[in-house]
């Protein structure tokens, strides 16, 4: 048996959890930047606010209608997801992480449980415990606990936020409900495609056949199509790999012109790079850089340009992998244009110590201390507080945080007060 | 003779959280401290005070209402989510739109937030008020 578990309307609950005042009102969550709507409440959502709204736009809608908005709080989001997975793994030992708010659970040897009821203590264990509440769907394949999470979640006053699909005529009846645009892993390119064929539930896709599926989705398409039958062909992927790539961009809150400004930038994207190596116990072998103009503004100039600086020696060190983005950067940046976003990614990684050694073109030994040291006394000091001189030193705060909410759980200047 | 084939290179974690035993003897050519024999891991305060790391959070004390209980204004409570709300438990509440810290008196049809000091007044909560008990108070840290 699989179970999908969904926090409900997850980053406005970790807002609720420290503010219970805000239960049954409207919220929003915006983007970094503050730049549009990435998380709406129900109240939110039933107010007609559009998801990727930009903020700007709707100050008058957010006043008009009592919307309370939150800047992204991640420290907090990130902790509150770690406490549900932390309990959620005591029902099973196989737990898979799907994203900060869903995660993937497998029973083996569970036949004689009563699944319905271990969902239900274990909906109100992760309530209890963290605060956050939780939707379960339960079935005997991967696609078909995202089925059963959807009805769970839909009709939540009969199911009391868990469903069991554990017959054919519940599985039938599940995907005779469900549209075809809202099944798991169909793209919006598929479902249309679907659609002109008649295809509109889940239950009509799996009436197509193995060979039409195949030729026109590939295997992936197929697979889902099993798991909808029944028969779990998804796999449960439990190995959490190291981050592949790691990546810092941002759109900047003005345009820029100046060389100074961006590589300034850039520089500061580099560093933060190599602290989440650093913090990872990785080094990298290649950096990557790009810039580009606005392409919302069509009068000016566009732009848009990138290049991989391949590093002689693999490195976690700020100061080189600063050193090495910015000789990207020379090559890339363009006079007269307005620039909008630029970012560093950071990718052929591998863990520090399997580095080769090399003899003359190693990294500066001295480079190790000092950044230890560096993130030492980041974390005794708060974050950003030592910067290259190629930083600017009085930009204290990149992003643009306005609505931002205590970090509750990981600074302890944030935490509640009680009277 | 026989040859290695592999080589291993190993960094060290010098995280501060890490619990290890300080080998500070040095190492001389000459005897080994006797204290390597008896090493332990150092004490945490973390692991003494939370049981449930996924359920426990931390508040600030404001005012005087518990101060009979020992919750002097500024102190830091350890609260435990997953413990049960019983009678005589120290419990962080939400009521009327506010966090409170009071000890929990169940009466036969309501329950009391009972303050521990004489110029607060106990509050009655029946079933037209609005309240979430939060979490279980578990131990004080306060600064002398």
């Amino acid at each position: 048996m699989f179970a999908l578990v969904d926090c409900n309307n997850f980053y406005a609950s970790c807002e609720r959890i420290f503010q219970p005042t805000l239960n049954d009102k409207p919220i929003a969550i915006l983007s970094n930047n503050d730049g549009c709507v990435i998380a709406r409440s129900n109240e939110a959502k039933a107010l007609g606010l559009p998801m990727g709204a930009p903020a700007h736009k709707f100050s008058s809608f957010f006043r008009q209608h009592n919307v309370r908005v939150f800047s992204s709080n991640y420290p907090l989001y990130g902790d509150m997801s770690q406490r549900v997975m932390e309990v959620l793994r005591q029902f099973t030992p196989e737990v898979e992480v799907y994203s900060i708010d869903e995660a993937f659970l497998h029973f083996d040897g569970f036949a004689h449980y009563d699944m319905e009821a271990y969902a239900q203590q274990m909906r109100k264990r992760v309530r209890k415990w963290t605060g956050m509440p939780v939707s379960i769907g339960l079935g005997p394949s991967k696609g078909l606990a995202k089925v059963a999470n959807r009805v769970a979640k839909k009709f939540a006053d009969r199911t009391k936020g868990v469903y069991v699909i554990d017959s054919e005529e519940k599985r039938i009846k599940a995907l005779k409900w469900l549209p075809i645009a809202d099944v798991w892993g169909i793209g919006r390119q598929h479902a249309r495609r679907l659609a002109l064929n008649e295809v509109k539930t889940a239950y009509d896709f799996t009436q197509l056949s193995d060979d039409w599926v195949r030729k026109q989705m590939s295997v992936v398409g197929l697979r889902l199509k099993k798991d909808l039958e029944g028969t779990a062909t998804i796999p449960m992927e439990m190995i959490a790999s190291p981050k592949k790539a790691i990546a810092t961009t941002r759109s900047f809150e003005a345009l820029i012109t100046s060389y100074e400004e961006v590589r300034e930038r850039i520089s500061t994207y580099a560093t933060l790079c190599a602290e989440k190596l650093r913090k990872q116990g990785s080094s990298c072998h290649a950096v990557y850089v790009f810039v580009r103009s606005n392409p919302f503004m069509p009068d000016l100039p566009q732009y848009r340009n990138g290049m991989l600086v391949t590093m002689p020696f693999a490195s976690q060190s700020s100061l080189t992998i600063s050193k090495y983005a910015l000789k990207g950067l020379e090559r890339i940046f363009k006079d007269g244009i307005q620039y909008k976003k630029a970012g560093v990614m950071v990718t052929g990684i591998v863990p520090k110590n399997a580095q080769q050694l090399t003899l003359f073109d190693g990294e500066d030994s001295r480079h190790d201390a000092l950044m230890q040291r560096i993130d030492q006394l980041h974390r005794k000091y708060g974050p950003h507080k030592i910067k290259l001189a190629n930083q600017d030193l009085s930009r204290t705060f990149k992003m643009k945080q306005a609505h931002l909410s205590p970090r509750y759980t990981t600074d302890i200047h944030d935490i509640i007060t009680v009277r | 003779m026989k040859k290695a084939t592999t080589l291993h290179f190993y960094s060290p974690d010098t995280s501060d959280e890490a619990n290890v035993w300080l080998a500070g003897g040095g190492i001389s050519a000459g005897f080994p401290s006797p204290a390597d024999d008896f090493k332990e891991v150092r004490i945490s305060l973390d692991s003494a005070v939370v049981k449930n790391k996924a359920a426990t959070f931390y508040a600030r004390v404001a005012g005087q209402s518990m101060v009979g209980a020992g919750l002097d204004d500024g102190d830091l409570l350890v609260i435990d989510r997953s413990l049960e709300p019983t009678d005589g438990k120290i419990a962080v509440c939400f009521v009327d739109g506010e966090f409170t810290v009071k000890r929990l008196k169940v009466a036969e049809d309501c329950l009391w937030l009972m303050p521990e000091n004489e110029q607060y007044k106990p509050l009655q909560v029946t079933k037209d008020n609005e309240l979430m008990i939060w979490g279980i108070v578990t131990h004080v840290l306060k600064a002398v």
